[in-house]
């Protein structure tokens, strides 16, 4: 089932400086801020490659600490590009949580068959071509299917859109959106983008300088009358109320 | 003289062979301890550099006086060949690894592999050329020191080259050139033909 996660008054260095964030089961949210606000080290809390230098992270109930390979396996994480394994054939890439999950091979080429077929790369023509054969696009949705095919509770993005141009961009958030909406699975989102957060989360917070600075429900973002909130709309040009 | 020559060349070959293995077992794991530890493999690579601008000769004869190293003998001869490949080995092997895109290595870490998988899978596959490229250094370069070897009784072509030098007899020390050279080139083109392999077999063409 979906992961419950607990930010506790944390601190890492003067990158965040006492944020406490709770995210429900289920529950998407997007993290925005300019750059440098501390959002990525927020979210790399929650997979232990950044290391709280005061309060306590926790992932349902569980205190993040210690040796994570085991518990990272149960993260669907999405960095800033897609970093395929370039040595490795479209179909390794994506078979490798399952293997370090020690699933059969039947179940993962099924998994992997059905993923593949959603987001429209069909496993026939990608299954043992090589990343750096692949498009942007394609590489991309690879990379998605390598983040989701283990149905992991929680899934961690950061920025996994940014280097893609405006119309696959459009086309990954949607497909990306019906993946994840398919089962319980909370989700964390880092932008910089308020029209990608306000696609892809029903709960938004901004954070500012190591702090967070607002936290809403998107309909109330979005009315939100916090100047740097009012700054992020206008750059977005989204309409009051949408 | 045709017998004196190719054993002297098989001997050449097994001192090449035998130090340029070691140096590997040696250096491949300093390299990856001193990319796990940048700081202190900095230092590392520092020391291996300062060997490396010791002339050979000079060398060999700094190894004669120390015990179980040192003395007269192939011993000797391998051990100065394996300082000197460990350079080559080592820098290439680190190369290597901190030349991989850091989003493919970090990937590799939130996917959840161990340290070790993520080593022997990703990161060892993808430096494979620079390792080999490092290999094929250090072996040219030993085929060349190995021949002064001689001079501490180190055996090998190098033999036939001083023995030349002293009877001021050409045609001796090109007895022992020749053969150095020819391996030199042979060992090039044998680890040309491995890297272009390793390059289909890891490099995703």
């Amino acid at each position: 089932m979906a992961s419950s996660v607990a930010i506790e008054r944390v601190s890492v260095h003067s990158i965040l400086r006492d944020v406490t964030l709770h995210v429900a089961p289920g529950e998407s949210v997007a993290l925005i801020g300019r750059s440098g606000a501390g959002k990525t080290t927020l979210l790399r809390l929650l997979n232990g490659l950044a290391i709280p230098t005061a309060g306590v992270v926790s992932i349902d109930g569980v205190t993040v600490s210690g040796d994570l390979a085991a518990r990272r396996r149960r993260i669907g994480t999405m960095l800033q590009a897609p970093a395929l394994f370039p040595h490795r054939t479209v179909y390794d890439n994506i078979a490798t949580v399952p293997r370090l999950l020690e699933w059969d091979e039947a179940r993962i080429r099924t998994a992997a068959q059905e993923l593949l077929a959603q987001l429209e790369v069909p496993i026939e023509r990608f299954a043992s071509r090589f990343p750096r054969s692949l498009s942007g696009g394609e590489q991309q949705r690879v990379g998605i299917a390598r983040a989701m095919i283990a149905e992991p509770p929680l899934l961690l993005c950061d920025e996994p859109f940014s280097a893609v141009d405006p119309l696959v961009r459009r086309e990954l958030q949607e497909s990306f959106i019906r993946l994840r909406d398919r089962g319980g699975v909370t989700m964390i989102f880092v932008t910089h983008d308020l029209a990608e957060a306000l696609r892809v989360a029903e709960r938004i917070v901004l954070i500012d300088d190591g702090a967070i600075v607002c936290d809403e429900m998107r309909a109330r973002f979005v009315a939100s009358r916090h100047p740097l909130v009012r700054r992020f709309l206008e750059a977005a040009r989204v309409p009051e109320g949408s | 003289m045709t017998n004196e020559i190719l054993q002297a060349t098989l001997q050449h070959v097994i001192i090449v062979v035998v130090a340029v293995a070691i140096a590997a077992a040696i250096g491949m794991p300093i390299a990856i301890a001193a990319v796990r530890h940048p700081r202190w493999g900095r230092r590392f690579l520092r020391v291996v550099d300062v060997i490396q601008t010791i002339p050979s000769l000079a060398l060999f004869g700094f190894l004669i006086p120390l015990p179980f190293l040192g003395g007269i003998g192939v011993r000797t001869a391998i051990v100065a060949l394996v300082l000197y490949s460990l350079l080559p080995i080592v820098r290439n092997t680190v190369t290597g690894i901190t030349g991989i895109d850091p989003l493919v290595r970090e990937a590799a870490t939130v996917m959840g592999m161990t340290d070790r998988q993520r080593l022997y899978s990703i990161e060892l596959p993808l430096a494979m050329p620079s390792i080999l490229a490092g290999l094929r250094v250090a072996t040219v370069i030993a085929i060349g020191v190995a021949t002064i070897g001689a001079a501490v009784g180190g055996g090998g072509l190098g033999t036939l080259i001083f023995r030349g030098v002293a009877m001021v007899d050409t045609t001796r020390i090109l007895s022992g050139a020749l053969p150095a050279a020819a391996l030199a080139l042979l060992a090039d083109l044998l680890f040309s033909a491995i890297e272009s392999f390793a390059a289909r077999r890891w490099g995703g063409q």
